[in-house]
């Protein structure tokens, strides 16, 4: 018994440590490679023989690549702009139609529940070309606004897994206060929204890193090299310089990657809540 | 008796306003006018000839006409434009007519009013009763707005598309003009052997990719929280974050990365192989590796979404009934078969089927690791592993077949909808929502 039991902790351990090995190597492998001397994606040693940061200098310097046309500073600045006003646009826009939905009882509102379900089914970029054309009409195209607009529209149609959570909030509480006399707005603002932390959190990340990481829309509308996002310039470089200019893109991939998953540890709480709540709706 | 109601009802049906000048409303009498005049104004002068041009979709391409001693390119019609200010316009219509059946029933609601002898109420006292009455509304209205601009009337213009002849290298505006051609390409689609052999070969891996990768992540997460949570394994939170380092990474990133670590000649993978002596996989290149590498990647992507809610589950299975099995003398099988399994599988089970409709749609994962390749001379525009979604991003985006595209696209439509029909209508939530509070 005891034997057999050591026995299949033993596996267990061993098959933990392989699974732990896969999990992180691609990312160990990664800043290995982005450390590394030469530009090519081969390396005869996991660990590079000799370290240098030359590929992060080159990054900020792009006078140094010129041949490749990496402005990767104006990239990061690109993104960081259009992921943070869509985030701070979306995440309201997503609450108040949740909130909407999930408190009020108002005719019109089954259809309404029901025509955003059907919506999500359409596949994306379906309608990308008409998006194009407007965009085109709205002489928006090849502007950050451009996408902020877009994202921003369409944060409205992710209203579940915040209504999932505002129907868990007992509706007594509201009750109470509109009783004390307080209108919609004070109750949404002193109320709903000092409990929703966990669900605002949940949103913001996901809307923030959703438009962090869009390549295939960002890169029909961002026309030009210095307008391009993060997403769709890394996708370009290893696209066009493939092996060529991998420790480039490692580093540039590294950079990028960082802030996202210290951002993801540090609300991992917050994150599982909203997948468990997401899960919920069926 | 004074029929108020009738009277008001009908002046309104004559003209906006003109009810609720009548009841002396004269703000919102002279409000209601005002957006009549606009209306039919706009109506007669522009919206109607934007109508016709949907239905006509132009008359004339761009075309040469003699000037002088020269000819000379004029442009025509662009029919895409057209069908878009067309659809744009019935919109503004709509929009129309529904302030016009409101009007009505606010000059008979209010004629009502005064048959009861009620006074009607003043301009901003009805401004003031409409917010607290439609406030649901009135916060949706915004992001209504942004839905209909740029998700429903998208949508419109697309599966209107999918009955034209919108398509390289013959109708494309402002060269040529688009002309409506029933349901022409979805016959197409299906029986003529370029586009019905492409169909029904993306079609069935498409099914068996979402079949493969939703099984496999699945019971992969279930499999590896419950190793985490064995008695005896210490350091279960180090595991755990360990493994949901895959989630944290953002996917463009991991998955370029993925690509050049399987690359054939200089990747990582292949290097070890060759290190044992082995020739190494061409894990992108070949029709079946590359099947097998998109599925081991996404689980690699997908395993700790669902292990993450396994562990969840897992603390939340009752103890009593642990303790009451083992009064019983069940061994831990049994307490694992008839206890925990069961209650993992019974609220997972939801999560199954979205995860379903998701691989359907899982553009990321084979656009950026194959980009549906390795390419096939049976198939038309599309490579061994595209998905659907990811032939359909080909169709328009690099070949500008967007009528084909459109069929397609309504056609995975229909196949997202009665996946998630079955699912949605058999949700507790859906049916029960009231009863939580």
């Amino acid at each position: 018994m005891k034997t057999k039991r050591s026995l299949r902790l033993f596996f267990s351990y061993l098959l933990l440590i392989f699974i732990g090995i896969a999990s992180i190597y691609p990312a160990l492998w990664t800043i290995m490679s982005s450390f590394k001397v030469g530009d090519s994606l081969f390396s005869d040693t996991f660990i590079p023989n000799q370290f240098t940061l030359k590929h992060y200098s080159d990054l900020f310097h792009p006078e140094n690549i010129a041949g490749k046309q990496v402005p990767y500073v104006k990239w990061y600045w690109n993104t960081l702009k259009i992921a943070t006003m869509s985030m701070i646009i979306g995440t309201m826009i997503q609450l108040l139609t949740a909130y909407a939905v999930s408190r009020f009882r108002f005719k019109g509102r089954k259809t309404l529940l029901s025509t955003v379900l059907v919506l999500g089914m359409f596949p994306g970029f379906m309608s990308m070309i008409a998006i194009y054309v407007f965009l085109v009409q709205l002489n928006l195209l090849d502007t950050p606004w451009a996408l902020i607009i877009v994202y921003s529209a369409g944060a409205a149609l992710g209203l579940f897994v915040a209504k999932g959570f505002f129907d868990t909030i007992p509706k007594s509480l509201e009750e109470a206060a509109r009783i004390d006399g307080a209108n919609h707005f004070q109750v949404f603002s002193k109320i709903i929204l000092p409990l929703s932390r966990p669900i605002i959190t949940y949103i913001s990340l996901m809307t923030f890193t959703g438009a962090w990481m869009d390549f295939i829309f960002a890169g029909l509308i961002l026309r030009s090299r210095d307008q391009w996002t993060l997403a769709v310039g890394l996708f370009n470089l290893v696209d066009s310089y493939s092996s060529t200019a991998f420790t480039l893109f490692a580093a540039g991939a590294v950079l990028v990657a960082v802030p996202i998953t210290i951002l993801f540890a540090f609300t991992q709480r917050f994150l599982v809540e909203g997948l468990t709540s997401g899960a919920n709706k069926g | 008796m004074n029929r108020y109601a009738r009277t008001a009802g009908w002046l309104s049906v004559l003209s906006m306003g003109l009810g609720q000048l009548y009841n002396r409303q004269w703000l919102k009498g002279a409000l209601f006018l005002l957006t009549h005049i606009t209306g039919i104004t706009l109506i007669t002068t522009v919206l109607s000839k934007h109508i016709a041009g949907f239905f006509t979709l132009g008359e004339q391409g761009q075309h040469l006409v003699k000037v002088g001693k020269i000819y000379k390119n004029v442009p025509g019609d662009h029919s895409i434009f057209m069908m878009i200010y067309g659809l744009l316009s019935i919109m503004v219509v709509l929009i129309y007519l529904f302030i016009y059946y409101m009007n009505v029933r606010d000059a008979v609601a209010n004629g009502r009013m005064r048959e009861k002898g009620q006074p009607t109420k003043s301009f901003i006292d009805s401004i003031r009763y409409g917010v607290n009455n439609n406030f649901p509304w009135l916060i949706l209205a915004i992001p209504i707005i942004g839905v209909l601009f740029f998700t429903i009337m998208p949508i419109l213009f697309m599966i209107f598309m999918a009955f034209t002849n919108y398509s390289a290298p013959e109708h494309i505006p402002p060269k040529n003009l688009v002309d409506w051609i029933g349901l022409q390409t979805f016959k197409d689609l299906f029986t003529l052997n370029v586009w019905s052999d492409t169909f029904f070969g993306v079609l069935t891996w498409t099914i068996i990719w979402a079949i493969l990768a939703t099984v496999t992540c699945y019971f992969g997460g279930i499999l590896v929280a419950l190793l985490i949570n064995q008695q005896g394994i210490k350091f279960k939170g180090l595991w755990r974050t360990l493994f949901i380092i895959p989630y944290a990474i953002p996917q463009f990133v991991s998955l370029l990365v993925m690509r050049n670590m399987l690359n054939d000649k200089f990747g990582p993978i292949n290097q070890y192989f060759r290190f044992f002596g082995l020739d190494g996989l061409p894990w992108l290149s070949d029709p079946f590796w590359a099947k097998v590498s998109v599925i081991v990647v996404n689980m690699w992507i997908g395993i700790p979404v669902t292990m993450v809610l396994v562990m969840g589950i897992l603390t939340s299975i009752p103890k009593d009934l642990y303790e009451a099995a083992e009064v019983d003398g069940a061994t831990p099988w049994v307490k694992f078969r008839n206890i925990t399994m069961p209650f993992v599988l019974f609220s997972t089970a939801p999560i199954l089927i979205t995860q379903f409709a998701g691989n359907i749609n899982n553009f990321n994962v084979i656009f950026l690791l194959t980009k549906g390749g390795p390419s096939s001379i049976d198939y038309n525009m599309a490579g061994k592993t595209d998905l659907l979604v990811t032939w359909l991003y080909k169709l328009t985006l690099e070949n500008n077949k967007y009528n084909v595209a459109s069929a397609v696209g309504i056609l995975i439509f229909i196949i997202i909808a009665s996946v998630s029909i079955f699912s949605y209508t058999r949700s507790k939530s859906y049916r029960e929502e009231d009863m939580i509070q």
